[in-house]
This record gives structure tokens, C-alpha cells and sequence, in this order.
């Protein structure tokens, strides 16, 4: 584990690292570009003498979470965004509840069955809450076998330090793909809160309630929304995770996250022209402050949906002059090196 | 010699039941059982969506909500995290025998080791008297205002449907119409713990139960339709015992 520099899968290496990281407890359902990991936690979890469970459905999937976590185990989930959309209900309760998760959605194209290529179409449901109710999750869009295995890390110590659901929300394309990566021990930061609400039987304390429901409107449930709200504000100063190359003075700036990123990465390499790459790696918050400093004129977003990351970086840059142009390619289609290079040349014409 | 007192497990506290509910007494019967079996402290029970959400203002142990029909997930999430805790599943015939049965069948059929109290009243309470799964042929509700029909589906038994599942223990039903019924209701409890606490895996304990407010009947007619009505299609007694054979 020291160090070690192997070649692995992404789906493997998500279940490595929650491994690694301490995870507790893994409940999930078959589906595809996903079941890699499932297996991998089917085989690892027992191995370490820890709860694993192939649930019935997403919908038990989830709610089997929400126990485990309201138990105050570390607990995740995966699947991919038709099972992502039969989990909205239980994150909403976990989001309620202030419950801390990892969820992992390898996306693939939708809407309904979709097909079972990689795409980011799921980025609206992921970052808006997806579920009933004023919530919002922490998102981290990781473009490499080596951050799958990082933030699954660091997904956990969110999820625990904030009591708040975390989405990885990577691709089919990042889930099956085969990588070098090197792989570190787990370092739990000190400073974590100890789980105090946690249901662990009531021995020497009161005991313990974990709800959702707030009945009265005026001094229940608009206070619990409040709350929540305040701790999402402190999550939005505190994580704006994003990575830049070639920023400074260039011409035009293009936004991509996720599979997509190392394909506007090689065009950056190749292109005559000074072109920068702002990547989000934080989804939800947005790294809205950082983007907006930029200063730059032109920008171009180009995402594997029809327009949904395009949004936040509108709102990032409201009130600039900035132009937003968009290379949308949805249904698990990869935008190539030469239609990024034909837009840029179009728009620095 | 006090010959009655209110269980310790048991808050102090009025209950928001209707006059003539069953909650109140299968709430009281539990922590009668839990004093006795001495696990207030390993307790952790879930609440379901339904009348029985409040669980955690009556009961003085650890407590979880979970949505509607959920309960047997979130049970199965907890129990698998502390197995040494006793996890107890409190669930209407809403809860349980419609937007839940995927995971009632499938806790069941996985032998989870917990304890669900499933509380059938043939009726939709909190929601205002909705046709339940458990609902009796011609039984009018506000959404059968002319009676259940043959098209809406027969009530649902699940006891009886769990007992072909080979990862049943125990599966009995029991009901709070009448003093010696409530007695052996809290046997049938007792005896649902007892096996939890010995890893003797799933049990089950279907409790008959009287809602007079949507049923639009006076306490006793209530209690008399769950003998004349109710039990002529959920009989009573013990639908699986194993622990002799496991």
C-alpha cells in the first residue's frame, strides 16, 4: 500500500479507496457501467469482515444506507443514473436527516434505459438535489482513475465532517477505464466531529431521534430548513475544488469536468492558440468565485449533456461581458479534438 | 403490593392517538416486554410513515423515521451495523403491505435478524381512511366509498405470505381486541425478542388492531369488528414456528 504505482480499473479503484478509507457498510443493486465495483465491495467488504448486502433494489439500496449511517457507520452506495433516479428519495431523506453518505453515480445516457455508455447528463439531477425537498449534496467530479481513488477518500471525510450526502458523480467511461494510478494509505483527519447523534442503543445518554419530519411550518420546519441552508453556505465558502491550466491572459477559457477534461487537455496541448482549461472538480458548490476571477472574455463549455454545466457557469459569470459558448454531445458521444478545435477557431476568428 | 405501573421504557407523555386505537396499547406492550427483557439500553427501533411516525415521543430509546415502506431497509442497515443491538421494525398494513412489500419480502427472505411489529387495521390512518392492502372485501373507506371490490385486490396476509419464505422464524398473529388477546399479544412480543436476542433471525408478529375514527365506529363496535370481521380472514395464532427445527 506504500506508495505503490499499479494499473487498475476505476470501478475497482472507488471500491479500493472506501475500503482504505474506513467504509463501514456497502449496500447495491446490479447495473451497468457500475457492477465492477459492486462486485469488488461484494468480494473486499467481506474479506475485511464488513456488512455488505446486494439490496432488492436502488430504493432499498439507499434506505439500507440511511440505517447504517444513522447507525454511525461509514456507508456508500453506487449505481448508475436509472438506479440513481430510484435513490432520489432516500438522499432526500438522508439530506434531511443530516445523515453523512458517499453515493456513487457512474453516469450513462438517458433519459429512461438510455444505453450504457458514459455521459454527464446526470449533472442537473446531482447538483440541483435530484429529490423532493431544499437540499443540496456535495458533487466531485473526478476525470482520472487516480482522483476515483482520492476523492472516494476525501468523500468520506465530507460526508462525515459536513453530516452531508457526497456524489462522485464520474462516467461510464471513467468507470470502466483501465489507469496507472498510485495508491496511499488512508489518513483520517483529526479533527472530524464525533457521531454523538448516532442510534448506538441509549446506554449512558438520552436517547438519540433521527427524523426528518417537522410538522408545524413556522417554527419547525422553515427553522430546519434554515439550518441546513446555513451549513450549505459554510460548505460553499469552504470547498470550491477546481484545477486550471494555462489561465493566465489566454484567450479564450474552456470549462469541461469529468472524461471530457483530458480531451480538452490534449487540445490545449495542440492548439496554435493561448486556450486555458478551468475544471470544476466540486460540482455542488460550484467553483463559481474562482471561474468569475478569471477575467477572461470568451469561454467555451464543453460537456458530454445537452447544456446543464453551461448553466452554472452563466450564473458564475452574470453581470461580466463575458461570452458562454457550448459544445454539447449527449447520448455517451465523447466531443473530439477536432470539433473543440474547429469551435475554437470559429469563435477567435 | 402495586399490581400496575406505566412501563419505564414508556414516556410520561399524552399520546396524539384517537380514542379506541390500538397503537397506544401495542406501544405500551413493547416497553413492558423491553423493561422486562432489560434492553432499553440496546434498543434502536424505526418509525414508520403512518400513525406509528411518532414512535420516538412515546418510546425512551433510540429511534429512527424512514420513508414510507422503507422501515425493513433502514432495519436491515442498522442491524447489520450493530448486530448486538435489538433492532425493532414498528409498521402499518400501508407501510408494510403495499409501498413496502419489496422490502418486508426481502428482509424477510434474508433471515435479518430483527424484530417487526406489523400493526394491521385494514385501513389508511393518518392520511384520512384510505383503502389498505389489508382492507376487507366490501370494507368502505374513502377511497372504496362503495366497498372493495374484486378489481382493487384482496386482503393481503402476510403472515401467511412470509411463511413460505425459508428466511422466516417466527410468524404469528395476535390481536388487542380484547383483554386476553392483548395478553397474548405481548407473549407473541416477548417471544419475537427473546428470538432476536438469541440470533434466531427474522420474526414477525401481525398485530389486529382497532381504528375507530376511520372505520366510523365506537370503540367497541370497533373491537367487536375485528372479532366478527377481521379475524374470519386473518386468523389468529402461530403461522410458522422454526425455533424447534433451527
Amino acid at each position: 500500500m506504500t506508495n505503490k504505482k499499479v494499473l487498475k480499473k476505476g470501478n475497482h479503484v472507488i471500491g479500493a479507496a472506501a475500503i482504505e478509507a474506513g467504509c463501514e457498510f456497502y449496500a447495491g443493486y446490479p447495473i451497468t457501467p457500475q457492477n465492477e465495483l459492486t462486485e469488488y465491495m461484494a468480494k473486499h467488504m467481506v474479506l475485511n469482515k464488513r456488512p455488505f448486502v446486494q439490496a432488492e433494489s436502488e430504493v432499498s439500496a439507499i434506505n439500507m444506507v440511511f440505517g447504517a449511517s444513522a447507525a454511525g457507520a461509514r456507508a456508500m452506495t453506487s449505481s448508475s443514473s436509472p438506479g440513481i433516479s430510484l435513490k432520489q428519495e432516500g438522499i432526500s431523506y438522508i439530506a434531511g436527516a443530516n445523515l453523512p453518505c458517499v453515493i456513487v453515480n457512474m453516469v450513462r445516457g438517458g433519459p429512461g434505459l438510455g444505453n450504457i455508455a458514459g455521459a454527464q447528463s446526470d449533472y442537473f439531477q446531482a447538483t440541483r438535489g435530484g429529490g423532493h425537498g431544499d437540499y443540496r449534496l456535495i458533487v466531485l467530479g473526478p476525470n482520472s482513475v487516480q482522483e476515483l481513488y482520492d476523492y472516494t477518500m476525501k468523500s468520506f471525510d465530507l460526508a462525515d465532517k459536513y453530516r452531508i450526502p457526497v456524489m462522485i458523480l464520474g462516467d461510464g467511461y471513467l468507470g470502466q477505464m483501465m489507469e496507472s494510478l498510485t495508491l496511499h494509505k488512508y489518513a483520517k483527519p483529526k479533527n472530524l466531529p464525533k457521531k454523538t447523534w448516532a442510534l448506538t442503543g441509549c446506554k449512558g445518554r438520552n436517547p438519540n431521534v433521527i427524523k426528518t419530519l417537522y410538522l408545524t411550518p413556522e417554527d419547525a420546519l422553515e427553522k430546519h430548513n434554515l439550518e441546513l441552508n446555513v451549513k450549505y453556505e459554510k460548505i460553499k465558502k469552504e470547498l470550491q475544488l477546481f484545477e486550471t491550466i494555462n489561465v493566465q491572459n489566454a484567450e479564450l477559457v474552456i470549462v469541461a469536468y469529468g472524461t471530457v477534461s483530458r480531451v480538452v487537455k490534449n487540445v490545449i496541448e495542440s492548439s496554435d492558440k493561448k486556450i486555458g482549461l478551468f475544471r470544476p472538480i466540486s460540482l455542488w458548490p460550484f467553483p463559481e468565485n474562482a471561474l468569475r476571477n478569471l477575467k477572461c472574455k470568451k469561454f467555451l463549455v464543453v460537456e458530454m449533456s445537452l447544456g446543464q454545466m453551461v448553466e452554472d457557469v452563466k450564473l458564475s459569470l452574470f453581470g461580466t461581458d463575458a461570452s458562454v459558448d457550448l459544445i454539447a454531445r449527449p447520448g455517451g458521444m465523447i466531443p473530439t479534438e477536432e470539433e473543440i478545435h474547429k469551435k475554437i477557431k470559429l469563435m477567435l476568428k | 403490593m402495586k399490581l400496575y405501573q406505566r412501563p419505564k421504557s414508556l414516556k410520561n407523555v399524552h399520546t396524539h392517538f384517537c380514542p379506541g386505537c390500538g397503537h397506544g396499547i401495542i406501544h405500551k406492550l413493547i416497553c413492558e416486554v423491553v423493561d422486562e427483557l432489560k434492553i432499553r439500553e440496546k434498543m434502536i427501533a424505526i418509525a414508520p410513515v403512518g400513525c406509528g411516525v411518532f414512535g420516538y415521543n412515546y418510546w425512551d430509546f433510540d429511534v429512527s423515521e424512514a420513508a414510507h415502506g422503507r422501515t425493513p431497509a433502514v432495519a436491515t442497515g442498522i442491524k447489520r451495523v450493530h448486530p448486538d443491538k435489538i433492532v425493532l421494525s414498528y409498521q402499518g398494513d400501508g407501510d408494510l403491505a403495499a409501498i413496502g412489500t419489496a422490502e418486508i419480502i426481502h428482509a424477510a427472505n434474508r433471515g435479518e435478524n430483527i424484530t417487526v411489529i406489523f400493526v394491521n387495521n385494514a385501513i389508511y390512518g393518518m392520511t384520512g381512511g384510505q383503502m389498505a392492502p389489508t382492507t376487507l372485501m366490501g370494507q368502505k373507506s374513502t377511497t372504496t366509498p362503495f366497498g372493495r371490490e374484486k378489481n382493487l385486490g384482496y386482503p393481503i396476509k402476510v403472515c401467511e405470505l412470509l411463511a413460505q419464505l425459508e428466511g422466516t422464524t417466527y410468524l404469528e398473529r395476535t390481536s388487542v381486541n380484547s383483554p386476553l388477546n392483548v395478553m397474548k399479544t405481548r407473549k407473541a412480543i416477548k417471544k419475537a425478542f427473546e428470538l432476536q436476542i438469541t440470533n434466531k433471525g427474522f420474526s414477525l408478529i401481525e398485530v389486529l388492531s382497532m381504528c375507530p375514527t376511520n372505520w366510523k365506529k365506537d370503540a367497541i363496535e370497533s373491537c367487536n369488528f375485528v372479532k366478527e370481521q377481521m379475524m374470519k380472514i386473518f386468523p389468529l395464532g402461530v403461522i410458522k414456528d422454526t425455533t424447534k427445527t433451527k
